[in-house]
């Protein structure tokens, strides 16, 4: 049991405060280092593709955007699942954290899908099964956020915004099943699809990159908002004040 | 170097998508600063607050 004793103390504020802080220099200079390589290979390494020209560039800021709003939804809906189980309260904070991070990519992966559609397909827009399903996931990370505003009790949004995050979670599978199980505009798995992927290594690498950094990126905002939450929610924040900058006791 | 920028004739979509994922970025770093700046502040209050009430 001594092996789980690190899961019990993040439910600690405290220390899952300090854990946060110390973290964010780890992920944010990968996240830095790794977007900017990546958008080197992208726009200058990377050859044009022989059916989209140059417009395919839009893939390094569209496929990783794609992933975080996915990415960004799964973490709210198991941090939702452990808070309702388990009643931890740091794990609807960290929900509560996701939420506006994640809506803000599913914004950006829908308009940068919007510019990238508007040359290859002559619309801005379709109905198509993975837009519309990526849309549904937009209004629900904001259903998320209105629920939870309009509660003054931050137990009861706690609860029922949890609730509406689970129920939403089935709309992940939809989205990346989608291009399979219906007719679509949409073009199927870049990367991760049976066979490997279908890029070749010159385009291929930038795009893994910028996975890598947008994912460190995402991380890096959310433990910043997650330290925020924490502090919004501590009525007795007196560990806060014995804390530096960068979440270490003043005594370690 | 006009050849990079044009991209080919979709510049103005292509530069489009990177300028917005550069202010989505860019908001996403400023707001959660704010917020946990914020946090920062809410806790401060309440911590001097309870000092007061000390007898």
């Amino acid at each position: 049991m001594a092996r789980f004793t690190w899961f019990h103390k993040l439910a600690s504020p405290p220390h899952c405060y300090a854990i946060a802080g110390r973290c964010l220099p780890w992920l944010a200079w990968p996240a830095l280092v790794l977007i900017v390589i990546g958008m080197y290979g992208g726009l200058l390494r990377a050859p044009a593709d022989y059916q989209q020209g140059e417009a395919f560039r839009i893939i390094y800021i569209h496929a990783p955007s794609a992933w975080l709003s996915l990415l960004g939804y799964t973490t709210m809906a198991v941090a939702a699942a452990v808070g309702l189980i388990w009643r931890m309260k740091l794990a609807h904070a960290l929900a509560a954290a996701t939420a506006p991070v994640g809506a803000s990519f599913a914004l950006l992966c829908l308009i940068t899908g919007s510019l990238w559609g508007r040359p290859m397909w002559g619309a801005y827009w379709a109905w198509d099964a993975r837009l519309t399903t990526e849309l549904i996931l937009l209004f629900l990370y904001l259903g998320y956020m209105a629920l939870r505003a309009s509660f003054d009790d931050v137990g009861r949004a706690d609860r029922a915004s949890a609730v509406l995050a689970l129920v939403g979670v089935i709309n992940i599978p939809i989205i990346h099943f989608s291009v399979y199980w219906w007719n679509s505009l949409h073009q199927g798995s870049t990367v991760l699809r049976a066979g490997g992927p279908a890029m070749p290594a010159s385009m291929l690498w930038p795009l893994l990159v910028s996975f890598a950094g947008f994912t460190c990126l995402f991380a890096t905002i959310v433990a910043i908002r997650l330290r925020g939450e924490i502090l919004m929610r501590e009525r007795q924040a007196s560990w806060w004040s014995s804390m530096d900058s960068r979440g270490a006791m003043a005594d370690e | 170097m006009n050849d990079f920028w044009s991209m080919g004739g979709y510049g103005g979509y292509v530069w489009s998508a990177y300028g917005l994922a550069v202010l989505v970025i860019g908001w996403n770093v400023v707001a959660a600063h704010r917020y946990w700046r914020r946090g920062e502040e809410l806790a401060r209050r309440r911590l001097a607050a309870g000092r007061e009430m000390r007898p």
